[in-house]
Formats: structure tokens, C-alpha cells, sequence
């Protein structure tokens, strides 16, 4: 009797397939998730998860959080980011402290691992939305990430 | 006598009066031969266009709408850069058969569309054995395929071709049989006789119960005959790379896959005229309007191309066994009873008829 079980299941889940794709081709207009992309690229909203490019946040007070404790340049599987660092007097306590002085990325051989990004004690990388990345002169791709001028966050040390 | 068909009238009586009768004869039917094949090249390009949309709409995409007014001259575009492209080929290839083979496809699946009734008048060739005719011809297609996959020297070709001699041949009973289920009703293989029949209702009316079950089997038997998802075995892209076309470029390819997309059409298009009534309008609408029948008859035709569309993009594909599983234990065991059931039916009078 299997036999005829197996002829009602296969029409039943026939039908209840075609009824959710049906339900999709109904509502495609609506809900398509195809970008057009040069055409919205001013309302071109990238995902959260979307690796575009190592950034580095600044707040209003041009002041980012990067310690310079070097772990994402270790982190990185091909030398992608190096940390040009230097030693200054902190004014709070008078002692000499490590300060980054250039952070440099380089995104030509950046693989969007996001190894650096995991590693980051204190959150001062993060992944960036942008993705048009084209340059006539690779030079143009080596990019320092800290701001001119720019110093460290108060309390991200503590 | 509306305008159109005077025209083709006028044109008639213009050619004999130029010329004797037998080369007027033949200008005729060259004349329509080229119609037919210069209607249906654009028509399957147009097919292809609407299984990119309709397939970007079951997706959530929106599908190619550059080119022209929504994408309209996509397909065309695509042609002429087919057109334009190297004809390449394996060098231990068998030449004759392997540059043979795209007509064999592309002439079988025109030669099936001359039988269709379009109109009462709009019919280029109405044979007697019409339905055999149709399935004999849409069957030769196969050769097509066949030759190939064999001439290209190719492994995959090879196997893509084999498969699609495996899956033809079993699914040829089943449309075969379904057909001849309606042909119960009607008595008649002739189609314009089927659709003089279908004026006291559709087929798929008349015939109730078992005429919806034929339908049924005759549509998921047409999709493999096409070899369509979710029976396409035969190109099986994760497989074969391109199946029996693998060898194939520029316009020799194009062939094929036009074929393939004509190939759908007939079989919309005999699922049409035998179940649905072919040019007649539902309740008959617009009878005193002859010509409207070539809009619904291409209505239903789409509207079944469209359902074979809607399955293609639901399902997943079929191993070669459950294929021949569904054919052999299922849907032919199915169909005989199916038969007999029709048989009974038409012996009591129990079919509907207005």
C-alpha cells in the first residue's frame, strides 16, 4: 500500500512547493534583494557583516583608540598592516609611553580576513562599508589609518 | 472575412495570377515556411527572455532589464553576439554528423509547430494523423541529441547524450498514452477535429476526473520530453559540464538551445490544444471575432509554459534512477488504468459536454 502513500505524498509535496515559490513570484517586486548598483550607489546601504576595507573610527575630538600594542599586526597572515610606533612623555603621569605614530594598511594585500579585527583588544579597527577600491596607481592603496594629529582616546588603557 | 486573412487571400490570388500553378504553389509555400521560421526564431528568443525573468522573480532577483524596455532586446542582443562568435569543434571529431546534428533539433521542433491551430484559417498543415504526427516528430529530436553527444568525442557529451536516450524513450509512452487517453473523447487524431469537439466544452471539462490526471502525467512527462529541471539529465550542469553540448559555439549551440525553448512551446502548446481548447475562448467569449483566437490560443500556450517555468524553479533534480523509477513504476501503470477508466467513462456517457 506503500505504493499509493508515496503517489499522495509526491502530489502533496508537489503542491506545497510550488505554493512557496509561487508565494516568492508573487511578492518578488517588492522584495527584490538585487542591488542596481550604479544606479543607487547615493542610497546603496552595504550589510553589517560586509568586509570592505580595515578603518579606523575617530570621535569629534580627532581621537582614536589604538594603543599600538602591535597584536593585529602579529595577527596578520601577510603583512598587511604595519605599526610605525614611537615612545612619548604622557601628560598625566610624566612617564615615557608607547604611541603609535603611523599605522599603515596595506589593502593591495589585504585578503579581508578580519584576523586583525578579531584581535584588537580595544576595538579601534573595524571593518569599513566602502568597496570601490579601484585606483589608476597602487601607491594610492597604501593608506595610513590614524588621523594627522590625532591622539589616543582617554581610558582605553584601563 | 476580416482584414487579415483577405490579406493573406489577396497574396494567395496575387501569386497565381503572376505566375503557373505549380510554381505558385511552391512560392506559397515557401512563403509560409519562412513566416513560421521567422515568427518562431523571435518567439523562442522571447521564451528565453521570459525564463530569465520569470526565474529572477522566483529567486527575488529582477533579472536582465537593460537592454531595451525592460530587457526586451536582451535575447536578441545575446543572438547576434552568438551569431558573431568562432565555431570551434574537437579535432577527432566526426565532422558530418557533429555539424549535422543542431539541425536535426532546430528542423524537428519547426516542423512540429507547422500542425498547431492557431486560428480556424491560421493552420499551415491540417493532417489527418495530426496528434501521431506531433509525437513522431517531436520525438526525432532526440537524434539530434543523440548524434551530438556522439560525434564530439567527448566523454561527458557522450553521457549527457546517452541519458537523454534513456529519458526520452520512456517518456515518450507517457505523453504517448495521455494523449491517447483524450483521444477517446474526441475519436479523432485530427486537430482541427479536436477542437471542433471542444466546442461543447474544453477537454479537460469533458473528461473530468481522468482527463485532469492525464494532464498531469502529460505535463511532468513534457517537461522530461524537454529535458528540462528538474529532468536535465541530460545537461546537468554539476555533472557534465554542458551535456551534449559541451562541444558546441556560436551559432550551432544558439540552435540548440532555441530548440530547447521550442520545444517547451510545443509542448504547451499540444497540452493547449488538447485540453485546453486551443483558439476557443472560454464560454466563447469573443467567437464573432475569429482572429482573437491566435491571443488565447498563445494565452493558454504561456500560461502552460509558465506553470512548466513555476516547477522548474521548485524542485530540485532527479538522479537518473528516480527517473526512470517515476516513468516505469509510476506514472505508465498509472496511465494504463487511467485509460481504462477514460474507456469506461466515454462507453457510459459520463463525460460533461454543454
Amino acid at each position: 500500500m506503500s505504493y499509493f502513500s508515496d503517489i499522495y505524498r509526491g502530489i502533496k509535496t508537489l503542491l506545497t512547493g510550488m505554493s512557496v515559490t509561487g508565494k516568492y513570484f508573487v511578492t518578488s517586486r517588492k522584495g527584490a534583494i538585487t542591488q542596481q548598483y550604479p544606479d543607487n550607489r547615493e542610497t546603496l546601504k552595504m550589510f553589517d557583516r560586509f568586509r570592505g576595507e580595515v578603518i579606523m573610527p575617530h570621535n569629534e575630538n580627532n581621537e582614536h583608540r589604538c594603543t599600538g600594542c602591535q597584536k593585529c599586526e602579529i595577527a596578520c597572515p601577510n603583512g598587511t598592516i604595519e605599526i610605525i610606533w614611537d615612545r612619548g612623555i604622557d601628560e598625566n603621569t610624566g612617564k615615557k609611553k608607547k604611541k603609535i605614530d603611523q599605522f599603515v594598511y596595506h589593502l593591495s594585500m589585504c585578503t579581508m580576513c578580519g584576523l586583525c579585527i578579531d584581535v584588537c583588544p580595544t576595538d579601534a579597527i573595524k571593518w569599513g562599508q566602502n568597496f570601490e577600491n579601484s585606483v589608476y596607481d597602487r601607491t594610492a592603496l597604501t593608506r595610513v589609518l590614524n588621523e594627522p594629529d590625532s591622539k589616543l582616546q582617554a581610558g582605553v588603557e584601563d | 472575412m476580416n482584414s487579415a486573412l483577405s490579406i493573406t487571400k489577396n497574396i494567395h490570388d496575387w501569386l497565381f495570377s503572376i505566375m503557373p500553378e505549380a510554381a505558385a504553389n511552391i512560392a506559397e509555400m515557401v512563403l509560409i515556411a519562412l513566416v513560421y521560421l521567422g515568427i518562431f526564431a523571435i518567439a523562442g528568443l522571447f521564451l528565453v527572455l521570459l525564463e530569465r525573468r520569470v526565474a529572477a522573480w522566483f529567486q527575488l532577483r529582477i533579472g536582465p532589464n537593460r537592454v531595451g524596455l525592460q530587457g526586451l532586446l536582451q535575447t536578441m542582443a545575446d543572438a547576434i553576439k552568438l551569431l558573431s562568435k568562432e565555431l570551434t569543434g574537437t579535432t577527432k571529431a566526426d565532422k558530418f554528423l557533429y555539424n549535422l546534428a543542431p539541425y536535426f533539433v532546430i528542423i524537428t521542433s519547426l516542423m512540429a509547430l507547422s500542425v498547431f491551430p492557431f486560428t480556424k484559417e491560421f493552420q499551415a498543415f491540417d493532417i489527418n494523423i495530426g496528434l501521431f504526427f506531433l509525437i513522431a516528430v517531436s520525438s526525432i529530436g532526440v537524434i539530434g541529441i543523440l548524434l551530438g553527444g556522439w560525434s564530439s568525442n567527448n566523454k561527458f557529451a557522450m553521457i549527457g547524450a546517452m541519458r537523454s536516450g534513456v529519458q526520452t524513450i520512456s517518456y515518450e509512452l507517457s505523453i504517448g498514452l495521455s494523449l491517447l487517453t483524450m483521444v477517446l473523447i474526441t475519436g479523432s487524431l485530427q486537430l482541427s477535429e479536436i477542437v471542433e469537439v471542444q466546442k461543447s466544452g474544453w477537454l479537460i471539462v469533458q473528461g473530468h476526473i481522468p482527463a485532469i490526471i492525464a494532464f498531469m502525467i502529460y505535463m511532468i512527462a513534457g517537461t522530461a520530453e524537454t529535458n528540462r529541471a528538474p529532468f536535465d539529465m541530460v545537461e546537468a550542469e554539476s555533472e557534465l559540464g554542458a551535456g551534449f553540448h559541451t562541444e558546441y559555439s556560436g551559432m550551432k549551440f544558439a540552435y540548440f538551445f532555441l530548440a530547447e525553448f521550442i520545444n517547451m512551446f510545443i509542448i504547451a502548446a499540444i497540452a493547449t490544444t488538447v485540453f485546453f481548447g486551443a483558439w476557443l475562448s472560454p464560454f466563447g467569449i469573443t467567437e464573432s471575432i475569429p482572429l482573437l483566437g491566435v491571443f488565447w490560443f498563445l494565452l493558454k500556450a504561456l500560461i502552460l509554459v509558465f506553470l512548466m517555468m513555476w516547477f522548474r524553479w521548485t524542485f530540485p533534480r532527479l538522479r537518473i534512477d528516480q527517473l526512470l523509477t517515476l516513468e516505469w513504476k509510476y506514472l505508465l501503470p498509472l496511465n494504463l488504468a487511467n485509460i481504462v477508466i477514460m474507456a469506461l467513462l466515454v462507453w457510459l456517457n459520463l463525460t460533461i459536454s454543454f
